[in-house]
């Protein structure tokens, strides 16, 4: 039963998907970018015959098969993990996650793996053509792969398209566009493949830069500088877009989110935007404290960003914990928001309605079950509230939430700068000569991963107690297994995980230092 | 017979893809190691699947499902 679960089981199979998840994701944004930067490559040298823009394809290609080779399957793990440490939750979420990771499996092994062959193997055994085509059709099949593991997660941030099945206590898809196209997940994956463009953009003008410093490849390395500067830029751009239809989406879905993201405990109407701030250590929803130490804001741009007027009343965290402020649901209509005490009952009530159909059914009593079926749906969008006892259990941790934002955004900025000091430098033909910028771009590409990993930190930890907003929370999730067996998978995965990394930096850095030769990989 | 000479192609065109390999060589003992650890130990001995280890139909993981959610006990979640 739920109630025998220790903390430590939660606590160390959150560790441990929040480990992995964090592991597979060093080695996906590289692949989904560069992949890309690759291809424009082979397309110039397929339109202008050039065999510099050969030996730049390829060279990049090798690291893209380093990154790749290391970083296949990791993402298998967390798929293990879904069956053995979540299974509450794996069963919960029925067919919603089946079909699209279906779908991926199937795209992935048949677009990545096959044109992956074509693309390191094929470079004198097909046509030119055929071979660029390869090359694209790898790039955009990693990011298809990378749509179909967005759309479910979107799904658990907008559980939507979905009925759930008392039955069998599971979410059936109703309508797979309705999933598929949610804003949600939509505004999600493009905001993911851009962020990805922009580190592998990133990585690779760090690595020219390294060689511009060491007087080496100079022809590919500014070339490189240029195709990256400039789909970096553009990535860029396009990653403030869509960063800005997710801020919206999570202002009208998961308001709690967009509050820690800001640490906003008093809500207000014209709230401005942090650019720079220290929340108070130890603040809690309910106390006095001031929510910031200090902070540097835009005025009014938080409620323009979040609801398109400045004058827009946005929630805080004390807010949302106490109910009562009006919001507008997605029908259009005005709504006075329920405290979480009130969602709390109103969980309750679908649980224990869940539980005593159960029991009609099993005396086979149609008046009944239809009557707590009644209950049990006009409540169940509260379901997973039912879970927890503390209304304090609804905020996530909004230190971490905060900073892991304000760092993403921040570094978001800084990248912007770089493309354009970089793309301006090399055209006025003065970057080689400005050393400084060419060790802040190999300073720069940790920063990048980091960046990237803040994103995915505000996405998770922010939408923090639920695994499916509102309907499970992380503490009904996990399977009753013994936490000591999480606590040993997690160790072997940090070893063996560390060991990867260690490899495939060692493998680059020697192949970076080698650099492009003709032949190939 | 065509069939025959395309799948021999197929297979010439890998075989010939890893023979050439350099870098790749050792990519690919990476990747075996990788999966032998992830399939062969990993996922028999650490990471059965819950509720197929335990239950035979989907009617019972149903129930046991169902039992489990419905007496909730809550705990702090942050």
């Amino acid at each position: 039963m739920i109630e025998h679960l220790d903390s430590a089981l939660v606590n160390w199979s959150r560790a441990q998907f929040a480990l992995t998840a964090m592991y597979h994701w060093l080695f996906v944004p590289l692949t989904l970018g560069i992949t890309f930067i690759i291809a424009f490559m082979e397309t110039l040298y397929v339109k202008t015959g050039d065999p510099e823009w050969k030996k730049a394809t390829k060279f990049w290609m090798t690291l893209f098969g380093i990154n790749f080779a290391i970083g296949v399957a990791t993402g298998i793990i967390l798929e293990f993990e879904f069956g053995t440490n979540w299974s509450n939750y794996s069963w919960f979420v029925g067919d919603i996650f089946g079909t699209p990771l279906a779908i991926e499996g199937i795209m992935a092994f048949f677009m990545e793996s096959t044109f992956i062959a074509v693309m390191f193997f094929g470079w004198n055994k097909v046509s030119k053509k055929f071979h660029l085509l390869s090359t694209w059709l790898v790039a955009i099949g990693s990011n298809l792969s990378a749509l179909w593991i967005l759309v479910a997660n979107g799904w658990m941030q907008f559980p939507t398209g979905m009925h759930f099945n008392p039955d069998m206590a599971r979410n059936e898809m109703l309508n797979f566009w309705d999933v598929f196209l949610s804003p949600v997940a939509i505004n999600k994956f493009l905001h993911t493949i851009a962020s990805a463009y922009v580190l592998a953009s990133i990585f690779v003008i760090g690595v020219s830069a390294w060689y511009l410093l060491k007087g080496r490849e100079h022809l590919m390395a500014k070339r490189s500088i240029i195709i990256a500067g400039v789909f970096g830029l553009l990535s860029s751009f396009f990653l403030v877009y869509t960063g800005d239809g997710s801020a919206y989406q999570v202002a009208q879905k998961q308001p709690m989110k967009l509050a820690a993201m800001e640490g906003l405990y008093e809500g207000t109407t014209g709230a401005g935007l942090i650019v720079l701030g220290m929340p108070t250590p130890g603040k809690e929803y309910d106390d006095n404290q001031d929510e910031f130490v200090f902070k540097l804001e835009i005025p009014k741009l938080l409620s323009f960003l979040g609801y398109g007027d400045t004058e827009a009343f946005v929630p805080g965290v004390k807010d949302i914990v106490e109910g009562g402020y009006e919001y507008t649901d997605e029908n259009g209509e005005k709504q006075i928001s329920l405290s979480a005490i009130e969602k709390i009952e109103k969980g309750k009530l679908a649980i224990t309605a869940l539980s005593d159909y159960k029991k009609a059914q099993k005396l086979s009593d149609k008046v009944k079950q239809e009557e707590y079926l009644t209950i049990f749906n006009e409540n169940f969008r509260f379901f997973g509230y039912g879970f927890l006892n503390d209304p304090k259990s609804i905020i996530p941790n909004v230190p971490l939430t905060f900073y892991s934002f304000h760092i993403m955004v921040g570094l978001g900025f800084y990248f912007i700068l770089l493309f354009v000091m970089v793309l301006i430098l090399i055209f006025r033909g003065d970057l080689i000569d400005k050393k400084w910028i060419l060790r802040l771009a190999i300073i720069t590409i940790p920063l990048a991963f980091i960046a990237s990993m803040s994103g995915w930190i505000v996405a998770e930890v922010g939408r923090q107690p639920w695994t499916i907003q509102d309907l499970l929370p992380t503490v009904a999730s996990v399977s009753q297994i013994d936490a000591s067996a999480v606590q040993i998978t997690f160790w072997l995965f940090t070893i063996v995980f560390t060991a990867l990394l260690i490899a495939e930096l060692k493998i680059m850095f020697k192949q970076i230092k080698i650099g492009p030769k003709e032949g190939g990989h | 017979m065509k069939i025959i000479n395309f799948l021999k192609r197929v297979f010439l065109f890998y075989y010939d893809g890893f023979k050439n390999m350099t870098v790749g060589k050792k990519l690919w003992a990476i990747i075996i190691i990788k999966l032998f650890i992830m399939f062969a130990i990993l996922k028999i001995f650490f990471f059965k699947d819950f509720l197929n280890d335990k239950f035979d139909t989907e009617r019972e993981k149903a129930d046991y499902v169902i039992e489990q959610l419905t007496q909730p006990k809550n705990t702090s979640n942050d």
